[in-house]
């Protein structure tokens, strides 16, 4: 099976699979998409893209989600075989349902016409300073309107510990 | 590679795109849970991102596709970075992590 076949079908597997688990296997679930999600981008050519992908998604949002799981109550022994019980009840219809969008898509018959590039492609440098400056600025606001949000989210939180 | 190759592969990559993006809706509103919740804005952010980099390798233009797709995954971050803290807020608060006590929110 050629490569792009094989990564693109382990994509599919590993989220369809993310998306019916347990919510800690869901997470794992995640990481492995992204990782899938990576070696796809590289195979297509975005190497700098598929670093991000790695770094960031497989990497920091898994630990904010296993931190955020870490923080929440677990369930007791029969709250777990209630809640799988509960999964299998509303999850297996997803396969269904993405089967049937998949074969919609996949039969529609749309043909692409592209006209074939012309010239070389830019440095991804070029592009990110030179032509999507804005898009930076906007990164950096979004991101300091982050970092404030999870302050006054702890913040807030600490106050309600300590008062009595 | 070419991207005449990815002419050969774009009903593929936009097949499994939308593949993904089905099952992040499906979580997203079949879920109880909040953090599935999360895990459901995560796939439709991957099918984004996937789509992102089939339109880059078909027009050639794969340092634009990039650029993009570092600006999604920077965004993607801090929504879910917020986002759990407030999953957290709401557990802290609430006593546990479901949907039903956001609903209950409404006024």
């Amino acid at each position: 099976m050629p490569l792009t076949e094989l990564l693109v079908l382990l994509l599919v597997v590993v989220a369809l699979w993310t998306v019916q688990t347990t919510i800690m296997r869901a997470a794992v679930g995640l990481a492995l998409t992204s990782v899938m999600l990576t070696l796809l981008l590289f195979h297509m050519g975005a190497p700098l893209a598929a670093v991000f992908e790695l770094s960031v998604c497989a990497g920091l949002i898994t630990v904010l989600f296993f931190s955020t799981i870490g923080m929440t109550r677990p369930l007791d022994a029969a709250g777990v075989v209630r809640e799988r019980k509960a999964l299998s009840k509303r999850f297996h219809p997803a396969f269904a349902v993405c089967a049937v969008v998949g074969v919609m898509l996949w039969g529609s018959g749309y043909v692409l016409e592209i006209a074939p590039p012309q010239g070389d492609s830019p440095a991804v440098r070029d592009v990110l300073w030179g032509v999507r400056q804005l898009d930076l600025v906007g990164q950096i606001l979004v991101m300091f309107v982050g970092v404030f949000g999870v302050v006054i989210l702890f913040k807030e939180r600490k106050k309600e510990e300590v008062a009595p | 590679m070419s991207p005449n190759v990815w002419i050969e592969h774009y009903r593929l990559i936009s097949t499994a795109s939308g593949v993904l993006f089905t099952a992040g809706l499906y979580c997203i509103f079949a879920s109880h849970n909040l953090i599935r919740v999360l895990v459901g804005i995560e796939m439709l952010t991957k099918s984004v991102t996937l789509m992102l980099a089939l339109a880059g390798a078909l027009t050639g233009r794969m340092a634009t596709a990039e650029a993009f797709i570092i600006t999604l995954i920077v965004m993607e971050v801090v929504a879910i970075a917020v986002a759990t803290g407030l999953v957290v807020g709401i557990f802290k608060h609430h006593g546990s992590a479901r949907v039903k006590h956001v609903k209950a929110m409404k006024g």
